[in-house]
């Protein structure tokens, strides 16, 4: 049928078209790091900007896997992952109990807010008090989208309505919409159907499909958005790029990461402020 | 609709100017699920033709499921797979999750179900024709299997065809696998899921414009070897 | 003109290694709880060709399947030379069928693919389908896809393929029902020249005057059993029974 040498022709070139996708390196020292992080950091477009810069300065490449809090936090239990970056800190603090991680440093911080469509049916343009301007949302029965995926900003959202003692679960399906997705899925729920969210502000700055929407409410310290970087546990999972991993939380808490941060603006603004303390 | 018009745009901006992002995901795309295509291909064959020509015990319930895992929803391919080759997973010692060849394992998955069903009723199909003669002339059962699948080739090649669409339209096995990596692992569906999450809705649907060029290119394809083969009678 | 005489094998090295006699013993074969072969027994023992003849549904075409070993016996067996169907013996017989089976390829491919399940070597092959097409009369459609020829030609081509595999018993289901007459000799001229080279033949047909032509050896079925078995010359002459009379006659039989 088909002669040798064509044959071998076409095996060889089928050998050379593998070889590119087939790492099955065994760890140690394959020349990057997979960090485990939140759809927050990723769609806000910190990544693109702070990450070229590490690469460069120590030839590190580094491969963000962008799931919610709740997912990066499980997959790197799975030791699925070198180093997290997320923004729920009760949770990454049991991470590190739990001995999965080695430490959890501060890292940077920003805020959430509450934005809405235009029209405001629940009123609540201004408020101060986040977990009210909640309660006015449940007593309208305005819609609200809400991560309900574990994430960081789906725990913060539901600290608030904890305060406000109104179960929203019960409505969910009805004026609650859980989305049990990423922030930017999220949001484009949000939109589409003229509801109320929570959002963290990387997120809300970069995205592009904001419609009518606007911050309704921000700058209550019940916003305040932590994130924190942990270095999964070498002990608990051997293959954890260990040397590599540190550098990065080295590099993040440190001063060129910091101020790689700092300088991260979208149309002038800053997202993210640094606070990573030396030593913590 | 402004969206729909801004996509158009956007498209035709980011082929003519052959966009390197673009370029990049879109030949990932294309090389993944050419690959898993291909060794699906391999196994849907073989198992096909064997279901076909070997009687045993239990052929019959392997040849349903095999045509139930053709409507294997995506993402329950890659969660499985995901599963082995986890760090906590029997596969884990291999690496290879968050890899291109972890999303050509799940089209493997996905897409062998479908040439391998194909296969099996092409092979059956010929068997009614070819069966007596072929034990006349004394072929082995896997020499009737080789002799059907060439001979059901064109019917081989829609299936395989069938498999390509099925393989570079989804997202949910690639996103679970591959991590939808910037650089590594972003295919044309991840990055069009990516670019809706920012909202970047005229870019997603730019994206999908090339994807459904593509798809469109191999269904004219598909036609194109029908009607060659029926030509020449081998159809 | 073709030129039926073959190059493929020797005149009389054959005769001496036939698997005969050829002994059927009480052989039945039932489906779906029909007896359609119903206890035959027979022996065949001439080298000349052997027509089975019969009206419709009298079990010729199962017997066929049962002498080819296509098909397993419900009870019985028939014995070549003593021995039962074993795979040598199977890679000796060859068959062609009613309709013409050809796979998707050139004519001369499926000579060779023929040829090369049964492990004849490429040099070989080439020699044996060039002969092989030379004697059906196809040698300038060698490259022509095989369905794409004439009903006739097609079965010329199955012939042809049959004998280039060199068997000592060539098998034949009704092989000219559906062919034009010209086609139908050829066919015919065929195998009285593989006959002569020694090959037995046995030939399923309906046609009386296709009998009358080529057999030599006759054996009548009905309803499953063999009624008759004579020389053709006697059997044509004087058929023992009502129903082979009638059959002659071109009268329906019951």
């Amino acid at each position: 049928m088909v002669p040798p040498v064509q044959r071998h022709l076409v095996l060889g070139l089928i050998v050379l078209w593998l070889l590119p996708t087939a790492p099955l390196g065994l760890a140690a020292d394959d020349g990057f790091i997979l960090v485990q992080s939140t759809t927050s950091t990723q769609n806000s477009g910190l990544f693109d900007h702070i990450l070229p810069k590490f690469t460069q300065s120590t030839g590190i490449e580094v491969r963000v896997v962008a799931v919610g809090t709740g997912q990066a936090l499980k997959n790197a239990r799975n030791g699925d992952g070198d180093v997290v970056l997320v923004h729920s800190k009760a949770d990454e603090e049991k991470f590190v109990a739990d001995g999965w991680g080695l430490k959890r440093h501060d890292v940077m911080y920003n805020d959430f807010a509450i934005v809405g469509p235009a029209s405001d049916p629940a009123g609540i343009a201004g408020l101060k008090d986040a977990d009210q301007a909640l309660k006015k949302i449940a007593e309208v029965e305005a819609p609200f989208a809400s991560r309900g995926d574990n994430s960081g900003t789906h725990k913060a959202e539901l600290r608030l309505w904890k305060r406000t003692k109104v179960d929203p679960t019960k409505a969910s399906g009805d004026w609650y919409l859980e989305t049990g997705s990423g922030m930017g899925a999220t949001l484009n729920t949000a939109v589409g159907k003229h509801a109320y969210t929570l959002t963290d502000r990387g997120t809300w700055l970069g995205f592009a499909n904001k419609r009518n929407f606007k911050v309704l409410v921000e700058g209550d310290p019940q916003l305040f958005n932590q994130y924190g970087v942990t270095l999964v546990n070498p002990a608990k999972h051997p293959r954890v790029r260990t040397e590599k991993g540190q550098a990065f939380v080295d590099w993040l808490t440190g001063v060129e990461g910091q101020k790689a941060i700092s300088n991260f603006k979208i149309d002038g603004q800053q997202l993210f402020t640094p606070n990573a303390r030396p030593g913590a | 609709m402004s969206d729909f018009i801004d996509a158009f745009r956007t498209a035709i901006g980011l082929i003519v100017t052959l966009n390197p992002d673009l370029v990049e995901i879109l030949v990932l795309s294309i090389k993944v699920s050419l690959t898993a295509v291909a060794v699906a291909s391999i196994l849907g064959f073989g198992i096909g033709g064997a279901l076909a020509v070997y009687r045993f015990p239990g052929r019959g319930v392997l040849a349903a499921i095999l045509s139930a895992l053709m409507g294997l929803p995506p993402v329950v391919a890659g969660l499985v797979i995901y599963l082995l080759l986890s760090n906590v997973g029997p596969l884990g010692v291999l690496q290879l999750l968050y890899t291109p060849t972890a999303m050509i394992i799940a089209q493997v998955l996905l897409v062998t179900p479908i040439i391998g069903a194909l296969t099996r009723q092409a092979c059956q199909d010929l068997l009614e024709e070819y069966d007596e003669q072929l034990r006349s002339l004394g072929a082995s059962p896997s020499a009737i299997v080789v002799t059907l699948l060439w001979d059901g080739r064109y019917r081989l090649i829609t299936a395989v065809l069938a498999g390509f669409g099925r393989a570079i339209a989804e997202v949910g096995a690639v996103m679970i696998v591959g991590g939808n990596i910037d650089h590594v692992t972003r295919t044309m569906t991840t990055a069009i899921a990516l670019e809706t999450s920012k909202g970047n809705i005229a870019l997603a649907l730019a994206l999908g414009i090339v994807l459904l060029t593509i798809a469109f290119a191999v269904n004219t394809a598909l036609i194109w070897v029908q009607r060659l083969a029926n030509r020449l009678a081998y159809a | 003109m073709l030129d039926p005489v073959s190059k493929l094998q020797g005149i009389g090295d054959r005769f001496a290694g036939l698997p005969l006699p050829i002994q059927l013993e009480g052989l039945t074969y039932e489906r779906g709880g029909k007896r359609v072969i119903d206890g035959i027994d027979l022996v065949i023992d001439s080298r000349l060709v052997t027509v089975i003849m019969g009206p419709n549904g009298a079990g010729k075409s199962v017997l066929l399947r049962l002498l080819h070993g296509l098909i397993a016996p419900t009870a019985g067996k028939i014995m070549w030379a003593g021995r039962p169907l074993d795979r040598l013996l199977a890679r000796r017989q060859a068959m062609v069928f009613q309709r013409p089976v050809l796979l998707r390829r050139s004519a001369a491919a499926n000579v060779s693919h023929a040829l090369s399940l049964r492990g004849i070597k490429r040099r070989e092959r080439t020699m044996r389908v060039a002969e092989a097409l030379r004697l059906a009369g196809l040698k300038e459609h060698a490259a022509t896809p095989a369905r794409v020829l004439s009903g006739g030609e097609q079965q010329r081509l199955c012939l042809a393929r049959a004998l280039s595999l060199e068997p000592d018993v060539l098998f034949l289901d009704e092989p000219t029902s559906s062919l034009d007459p010209a086609s139908a000799l050829v066919i015919e001229r065929l195998l009285l020249d593989a006959q002569r080279r020694g090959i037995k033949v046995i030939l399923v047909t309906h046609d009386v005057g296709q009998a009358r032509r080529l057999a030599e050896d006759v054996v009548f079925l009905n309803h499953g059993r063999a009624i008759e078995h004579q020389d053709s010359e006697s059997f044509f002459a004087n058929p023992l029974s009502e129903s082979a009379r009638a059959f002659l006659r071109g009268g329906l039989v019951l």
